[in-house]
């Protein structure tokens, strides 16, 4: 029998981004809060700071700030019918463990979606006709616009502190800024990064072309600056040590930096660390949610009675959890119905390296997780597909975020593996080689979805979430198209060599990719196809809602941060002046 | 290295650039080589936690063909490479600590779905040697590490393609283990055992532990001379943590 706490107004499931924004709001607007975190707490002081953050081999490959596959892994496999397995180690994508989640380690490259983007299946139809896409092309319509979400975007980049240039301001267009972005009201509240030299000669070889290059939106500052709600960040001194560290500085946005303190402030907000949710309980007969149910750090179970309750936890745990708890109806691929799980997608990447002759010295060790320039004319909404067959698109980037050697140490192509050869070569390669980015969107396909597996379990006892994913045909053209035109960019950069890392045939869980995993508890206007309606509420549930990547119906060729922080505040917004005030569905079925 | 002053402060007062991280404009001063100290390790420094002697005569032999010496960087043993990898076998690392190690197993599984043996990576070193010594003394009549260099490579690339078979596991993940682990001691802060005197870094030209670069990042193509440091260099700690009185 579980030990029962004091029954809350909120219970929110995690303890990073999301779980900090909505404990700030949620709390200030009167409602008791707990948000529960499975990992431990963890500041800027003392956590985050040199010597010991400065350390490549404990944060990047051994990833000390991650979830444990140890304690909570996934299973994987590429198409329905093969053999799930589990992941042993992580590899492909690094969710984070502990307060501050995976926003403790990420890089800070903060983009918005294009507005289409969130009417996507309309748009297509509507602009290339309704048989133009396979009907293995998932795509949905979020029921949310970019018109609603603006406001929202807006005052996560505030609150984020993001540096940019704009490049659509209500409608004009700004130079220097991205040509392709939906209308902003403002401006980024700070200035861009620095160019990097491999910025540099990305942008001048781009611009070349007639592209439209600028700086990325960047969450690592650029001055002093006071976010909305009082906290104080730093500017970046761009170390080079962002992307799988915390930062030193108080330079990169997280939850500690910019959130977190001003939610902790508030008496009706508490952070409870080595909280390992296990499920959502709820009553069958009202069809509410009751509580969670989590073990704490000693190993007892407890279940935590709340009014409401949020997931905020990594993206495709939210789905893992609805799974566990038996709300909603699991998606089966092989009839393509039920709700739970459906379009979980990732990030088509790929990439192109130009490689100089020794004297360029690129210094590609200073730099900034955000620190890049990129070229937009290859996202969604920018070209015409209407030839090509696909949906989708790519931002192309060059950025410079550190160059730390056991990971970065590039080598043209031909050179051997191993030996005298390659030790020369990357002698020679390391401080003059430029590597660009294509960073592509993801479209779901009926056979990419969460489950639960059969056969392995976790430390809980529980069966692990099971990942099935490849790369759909469609993304694989996509990915193809745009990384054809980096290649024609890296080609006009002036190297000596160029060498192209294609997208694979089949997606792998082991090499890095981005930790961009999206989807399964998507936003919809049809139950029969989302988890929940367009204000991030469950239509099977009122009382329980869902923040973060995990509803996205399909995810946009760019990192998902941005997109993540305006759902949030969209979100928050429905709560405090809607559902609050008159608890029940938001959205008739 | 200003190492005296805090590089906060002197960012404070803007000249950070000019004096704390010297650039040269001129681009001609490369650096000159260094050989590490060999012999110089501290008190314990060699000692090995994991590897019986055999064992460690293997894998300096492999490690060392992995990264030969050449005339100016020292091998990869040289640099303490197989210090780090018996140090990481005999930790939390070896022990497989952040590894799912349930069963049921599956060895032959597709490489999408990433290793799934049983094997901790201790456990895996121990077997990948002892089986692929038997192979090679079956084949050669020696010792792996009693060939002559030409000989060693064609086993190395036997174990890296699988034409190397070794009765209870593929032979490539071992050897990609033993690569990842080597190209990871050669590059590792020197506190883990390798990289010894930092001399990979040099090799690179990478700065090492300390780093901030606002002044530097835009002054595109300049050569940059700087010792690296270490995050076991005490005194640049005691310099930077010095800093931290005003907050950060």
């Amino acid at each position: 029998m579980a030990r029962r706490m004091q029954s809350v107004d909120v219970a929110l499931v995690g303890g990073g981004m999301t779980a900090s924004i909505l404990g700030k709001h949620l709390a200030e607007a009167g409602s008791t809060v707990v948000a529960l975190e499975r990992g431990d707490m963890r500041d800027t002081i003392p956590d985050f700071q040199s010597p010991s953050m400065h350390d490549e081999l404990k944060h990047s490959i051994r990833h000390a700030l991650m979830q444990n596959p140890a304690t909570q892994t996934l299973s994987f496999r590429n198409f329905p019918g093969q053999r799930a397995l589990p992941m042993r180690q992580l590899g492909s994508f690094l969710p984070g463990e502990g307060v501050g989640g995976a926003m403790v380690h990420w890089n800070g490259q903060t983009w918005r979606f294009q507005p289409e983007w969130f009417e996507l299946k309309s748009w297509v139809e509507q602009r290339y006709g309704a048989d133009f896409l396979d009907e293995d092309v998932t795509i949905q319509d979020w029921g949310i616009t970019y018109d609603e979400l603006e406001p929202h975007y807006d005052f996560f980049e505030k609150v984020a502190g993001i540096c940019g240039t704009a490049g659509n301001l209500r409608g004009e267009k700004r130079p220097g800024g991205n040509p392709f972005e939906g209308p902003r009201q403002n401006d980024y509240p700070n200035p861009p990064m620095k160019t990097s030299h491999s910025g540099a000669l990305f942008g001048e070889a781009a611009a070349g072309l007639g592209y439209n290059p600028f700086p990325v939106p960047s969450a690592n500052m650029t001055r002093h600056y006071t976010n909305p709600y009082g906290a104080q960040m730093k500017p970046c001194m761009y170390c080079g040590f962002c992307e799988t560290y915390g930062c030193e500085h108080f330079a990169k946005t997280s939850p500690q930096t910019a959130i977190l303190p001003f939610a902790l402030a508030n008496k009706n907000f508490e952070l409870r660390t080595r909280a390992n949710v296990l499920r959502i309980e709820w009553d069958r007969g009202s069809k509410t949610a009751t509580g969670v149910t989590y073990v704490d750090a000693s190993g007892v179970e407890i279940f935590q009675p709340a009014q409401m309750v949020v997931l905020c936890a990594f993206a495709h745990h939210n789905a893992v959890l609805m799974l566990n708890s038996g709300i909603g109806t699991p998606y089966d691929p092989a009839t393509r119905e039920g709700a739970v799980g459906r379009n979980y997608t990732y990030q088509t990447m790929s990439g192109v390296s130009v490689f100089y002759e020794g004297g360029k010295r690129i210094n590609p060790f200073m730099g900034a997780g955000a620190l890049g320039t990129a070229i937009d004319d290859f996202n969604n909404g920018s070209f015409d597909h209407g030839p090509l067959g696909f949906v989708g698109g790519a931002y192309i980037a060059a950025y410079q975020t550190g160059g730390r050697p056991i990971a970065y140490h590039p080598v043209p192509p031909g050179t051997p593996r191993w030996g005298r050869e390659w030790k020369d070569a990357v002698a020679q390669n390391y401080n003059s080689t430029v590597s660009l980015s294509v960073h592509g969107s993801s479209i779901p396909h009926p056979n990419n979805y969460i489950g639960l597996d059969r056969t392995y379990t976790d430390a809980y006892g529980q069966p692990l979430g099971m990942l099935t994913y490849d790369f759909p045909y469609n993304d694989r053209l996509m990915s193809r198209h745009v990384t054809q035109k980096a290649w024609e960019i890296a080609e006009a950069m002036g190297g000596k060599s160029v060498a192209v890392s294609w997208l694979p045939d089949h997606y792998s869980i082991v090499p890095y990719q981005t930790t961009h995993n999206t989807g399964g508890t998507i936003v919809g206007t049809d139950p029969r196809t989302s988890v929940l309606n367009k204000y991030l509420q469950s239509w099977d549930l009122h009382n329980l809602w869902t923040v973060g990547a995990s509803c996205f119906p399909q995810n946009g060729g760019y990192n998902p941060t941005g997109t993540v922080g305006a759902l949030a505040y969209w979100a928050i917004d429905a709560m405090i002046n809607r559902y609050m005030k008159n608890p029940g569905p938001l959205v008739s079925t | 290295m200003t190492s005296e002053i805090s590089r906060r402060n002197l960012i404070k007062l803007g000249v950070a650039g000019a004096v704390a991280v010297p650039v040269s404009a001129r681009g001609q001063e490369e650096p000159q080589p260094v050989q590490p100290p060999h012999h110089q390790a501290a008190d314990g420094q060699d000692v090995l936690f994991f590897f019986t002697d055999p064992e460690a005569r293997f894998i300096t032999a492999a490690v060392d063909r992995l990264i030969p010496a050449d005339p100016v960087w020292p091998s990869a043993s040289q640099a303490g490479v197989v210090t780090y990898i018996d140090h990481q076998l005999a930790s939390g690392y070896g022990d497989g600590a952040k590894m799912y190690l349930k069963g049921p197993w599956v060895p032959d599984a597709p490489a999408q779905q990433g290793y799934q043996l049983r094997f901790t990576p201790a456990e895996l070193y121990r077997r990948a040697i002892a089986e692929a010594r038997e192979a090679v003394s079956a084949t050669h009549g020696r010792e792996f590490w009693e060939l002559d260099a030409a000989p060693m490579d064609d086993v190395l690339t036997g174990l890296e393609t699988g034409a190397t078979a070794l009765p209870s596991l593929p032979s490539p993940v071992f050897f990609e283990t033993l690569l990842a682990n080597t190209i990871e001691g050669w590059f590792a802060d020197p506190a883990y055992g390798g990289n010894r005197d930092m001399v990979a870094w040099r090799m690179i030209g990478f700065p090492g532990a300390y780093a901030q670069y606002l002044e530097l990042v835009e002054r595109h193509g300049e050569a940059y001379h700087r010792e690296p440091i270490s995050i076991s260099n005490s005194h640049a700690r005691a310099v930077h943590l010095s800093g931290h009185g005003d907050g950060g």
